[in-house]
């Protein structure tokens, strides 16, 4: 039967340069001499550490645990020393570091008592348990713990579970590769997961362009022969693989920004994602490595099964870089990050490393005014007007940005893309998200403040008003006194009736101010935070630092971060 | 420090712009074909001014230069100047305005893209006001040689008048409000009649309809290039026809034809050429629908019952006027936002 697929809005095809990275099978990366495994690498809380430098691990311990249920374990990739737990750079455009584990191998790369489950016979929230502290995280580059996800909607099931092979971003061919030589192991993920979510169908949406992953993929399903999994070819366009577009394409359902897809009756994951949760469920193994594709300047393209925590280089060297490589990118070329050095690990986001030179990604030509041609808004998969928000975004009216949906922009690049000026629009975009963002956390800094000085001139009050009751109460008591009269009640009575009386008009009055005060700051609370992932609050660190140095380099307001 | 996307398409605006220009050549074929070789010289005369004016901005304003004056935009108002112009306007005509056009309406607003009205139909509004009858001025198709168009161009007498007449627009306009008059010797004939002369051709005037069917190609291989969408050359034709035949419809004796409206004066320039300019036009797929449209129906008026040889360029001014409300009120409907 012929599935109807839909269509998105918008995208570009940029040339693909996949064909060179899928010549040859998925090769193994010889141990290196150190691994550096930060601890924070999944959207969530920071794990805590759970070793210490002197350590022996073996490989697949545990050496951060899951800091609550928003984030997910990290484990040695193999087995040897700890050498130090400190803050080291991160793989990211930042620069900056991160809690992160060396552990130097002892070359036996022996593999420690591993946590096994029954998973026919667990609950569903002891599997969800069970993969975050296997460290399971989508692979596809969100990087969003895995067991999150895998909670069917209120409904307690699915209509769709979407499986995300479509890989669209040029150069990328990890997810390609595993699809034409795990397929089976894969599928069986795939199972494990539709389970969990009582998905009633799996569709796996595989871009035309990879006719042997899909040919191996249906093979696979024909193989398990289990009803209702359906492995479909959908037309190569960029960004198709996003996760927005791809559950569009595949069951016409748009998933508004800042709405969960469950609502909707569907879920996304990626390929990848669903042969580590095999991985783990049917092997104990926790997620200690990735196929990683290493493309651009190097002699030999080629997908690498690399242990979390390699040295990028280390890699790279296998591939041969050539001489004139002068960075490193993480991810492709339309969305990934540049790198601050060449010695960072490989974490569990690593689906490329791109290598880069000024021939191969030459800075754009010089950038010229806004044609209001509209290529760009004719490009974007989230059907916004890219230059009205960039217009905006150069004015620094960052509330009409907001109008014109600026939050719904999901940074895919397709706008610069296409740009005739060459203004990078996704670099003013991401500039406005970071100044708002910035704001947001100032108002909401001066909120906090304002909310305590509110409750100090409450108190304030409240301290005045008791010494004024208790003068008049002295009073009162004095005047009984001095009117000498015994026969009446005695005069604690009286005060032991309005007194408590006092108390509770005034706690109620304290009550009702803090709660005037919350109900205020529930109103002015910034509506993008609510959805701001913590991923993307960690990142805006880094956002503001750029941010910053463009400032200082330029005080025209015409600035954005990146073109420092 | 760039960040992603690393890669790009090779697109620019020189390219947007050459290919416009490259669009427009089979008009001018036919405009050199039917009316002599003049225009040429107009199209230069308007090049050279155009990039001298804009050169001096950009020295003053202090922008880079090179970057500038090749990106061609100048050269696009030029030409729009020139084939708008009467082909026999004197050099000094040419010259001013496109000097208007070039460093008040675009530059003065900020330079490429920045300005709200479109530089090369402002032009022609300030020198038809400023110079009726210089801009009222065409030769017929086959009229006049070479020699004299160069002496009209570049000469100081003009005895223009004994030669030249008005536009078949005009001639058409003012033949049917005599035609309208009792004691006029046209007096009960119809459009159709009054084109039997030797200024009009098929269906609009003789040799303009050529040059029309020339940008209409030019047009649509625009489109087909994707420089320009089908929106605003659709809805200005579309609009233009409905109006014109409605009119026509209802008095055939009256109005002109909706065929002699569309293969008459500007209207297929000013459908694929002027209204699609991206910096003044509108820019959502509504917003250019009703931005055509609005400018046909003023052109229409214009050219009906007004006093000007054709609407467009008042048309274009005016709508250019109401694009930021236009854009704003159409803007389409975000992913996970629409209503299907
Ligand atoms: S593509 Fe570039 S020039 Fe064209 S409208 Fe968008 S931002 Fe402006
Ligand atoms: S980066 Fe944002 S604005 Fe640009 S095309 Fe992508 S979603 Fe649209």
């Amino acid at each position: 039967m012929l599935r109807k697929l839909f269509k998105f809005h918008g995208g570009v095809k940029p040339p693909t340069n996949k064909a060179h990275s899928t010549t040859a099978p998925i090769a193994s990366v010889p141990l290196p001499d150190r691994l550096v495994i930060p601890l924070h690498q999944s959207v969530g809380g920071h794990p805590r550490p759970l070793v210490q430098p002197g350590d022996q691990v073996f490989k697949g311990q545990r050496i951060g645990g899951a800091d609550g249920n928003l984030s997910s374990a990290v484990h040695a990739s193999t087995s040897g020393i700890v050498r130090d737990v400190l803050p080291a750079v991160m793989p990211h455009t930042s620069g900056l570091t991160t809690l992160s584990v060396v552990i130097e191998p002892d070359g036996e790369d022996r593999w420690g008592e591993l946590d096994r489950i029954n998973v026919r016979a667990a609950t569903p929230d002891e599997l969800r348990d069970y993969l975050r502290d296997a460290g399971v995280v989508g692979l596809g580059g969100a990087v969003f713990p895995s067991h999150l996800k895998l909670k069917p909607g209120k409904e307690g099931k699915l209509d769709t579970l979407v499986i995300n092979g479509a890989e669209c971003e040029p150069f990328i061919t990890c997810d390609d590769m595993l699809m034409r030589e795990r397929a089976t192991d894969m599928l069986k993920g795939i199972s494990a997961m539709r389970h969990m979510l009582q998905a009633r169908d799996v569709l796996i949406g595989i871009e035309d362009n990879k006719p042997e992953a899909l040919a191996a993929v249906r093979a696979a399903i024909a193989a398990a022969g289990e009803p209702g999994i359906e492995a479909l070819a959908i037309p190569t366009r960029y960004p198709a693989g996003g996760a927005k577009q791809l559950i569009r394409v595949l069951t016409g359902i748009e998933v508004p920004h800042g709405r969960r897809s469950t609502d909707f009756g569907v879920q996304c994951f990626n390929v990848g994602t669903a042969y580590s949760i095999h991985d783990a469920l049917e092997h104990g193994r926790p997620l200690i490595s990735r196929v990683v594709t290493v493309a651009g300047n190097v002699d030999a393209p080629r997908n690498y099964d690399v242990l979390i925590g390699t040295p990028m280089d280390h890699v790279v060297r296998l591939a041969g870089a050539r001489p004139d490589t002068d960075r490193y990118i993480m991810g492709g070329p339309m969305m990934g990050v540049r790198m601050p050095a060449f010695d960072v690990p490989v974490v569990k986001a690593t689906n490329c490393i791109l290598v880069g030179s000024p021939v191969l990604f030459p800075p754009p030509p010089p950038e010229m005014p806004c044609i209001r041609c509209g290529e760009c808004a004719k490009a974007c998969p989230a059907d916004l007007a890219p230059f009205e928000m960039y217009w905006f975004s150069r004015a620094r009216n960052f509330g009409k940005t907001q109008e014109y949906h600026l939050f719904d922009c999901i940074e895919c690049g397709c706008c610069s893309f296409v740009c005739p000026s060459h203004i990078p629009l996704v670099d003013y975009f991401r500039f406005s998200k970071s100044e708002i963002w910035a704001r947001e956390r100032e108002k909401e800094a001066a909120d906090t403040a304002r909310e305590r000085f509110e409750f100090k001139n409450l108190r304030q009050e409240r301290e005045k008003q008791e010494k004024a009751e208790k003068l008049a109460a002295k009073a009162a008591a004095t005047r009984e006194k001095v009117a000498g009269d015994t026969a009446t009640a005695p005069p604690g009575a009286a005060a032991a009736v309005t007194k408590p009386g006092g108390d509770d008009a005034k706690r109620a009055l304290i009550e009702a101010a803090m709660e005037k005060a919350r109900l205020q700051k529930a109103q002015v609370a910034p509506k993008n935070l609510d959805v701001t992932s913590p991923d993307v609050q960690a990142e805006m660190a880094a956002i503001d630092a750029r941010r910053h140095a463009a400032r200082e380099a330029s005080s025209d307001p015409h600035p954005p971060a990146g073109q420092a | 420090m760039i960040n992603s996307p690393y890669i790009r398409k090779p697109a620019s605006v020189q390219s947007v712009m050459l290919q416009v220009l490259l669009a427009l050549v089979p008009g001018i074929a036919a405009y050199v074909w039917f009316f002599g070789a003049g225009i040429l010289v107009q199209l230069a005369i308007a090049s050279v001014a155009a990039l001298a004016g804009e050169a001096a901005m950009l020295a003053i304003r202090g922008k880079p230069k090179a970057l500038f004056l090749t990106d061609l935009s100048a050269i696009v108002t030029a030409w729009l100047i020139a084939l708008t112009f009467p082909p026999i306007a004197p050099w000094w005509l040419t010259v001013t305005g496109t000097l208007l056009a070039v460093v008040i309406v675009k530059q003065l607003y900020g330079g490429l893209g920045q300005n709200p009205f479109n530089p090369a139909m402002a032009a022609f509004c300030l020198m038809i006001v400023a110079y009726p009858a210089l801009m009222s001025q065409w030769p017929a198709a086959g009229q006049l040689d070479f020699k004299t168009q160069i002496e009209l161009i570049f000469g100081g007498a003009r005895h223009v008048d004994a030669i030249t007449g008005a536009t078949p627009l005009d001639a058409l306009r003012t033949a049917l409000r005599s035609a309208a008059s009792p004691d006029s010797e046209l007096h009960g004939l119809r459009a159709a009649q009054l084109m039997d002369g030797p200024a009009f051709g098929l269906l609009g005037g003789k040799g303009g309809e050529w040059v029309a069917f020339g940008y209409l190609l030019g047009g649509l291989w625009l489109i087909q290039r994707r420089i320009i969408t089908w929106h605003i050359p659709a809805a200005f034709c579309g609009a233009l026809f409905a109006t014109a035949g409605l009119l026509w419809s209802l008095r055939p004796e009256g109005f002109a034809s909706p065929l002699f409206h569309l293969a008459s004066g500007g209207a297929m320039l000013g459908a694929f050429f002027i209204l699609t300019d991206p910096v003044s036009g509108a820019t959502t797929a509504r917003g250019k629908l009703l931005f055509a449209a609005g400018a046909a129906v003023l052109t229409y008026v214009i050219r009906a019952f007004g006093a000007y040889p054709d609407g467009i360029a008042f048309a274009t001014l005016l709508m250019n006027i109401l694009v930021p409300i236009i854009d704003m009120k159409t803007q389409a409907p975000v992913f996970g936002h629409k209503k299907d």
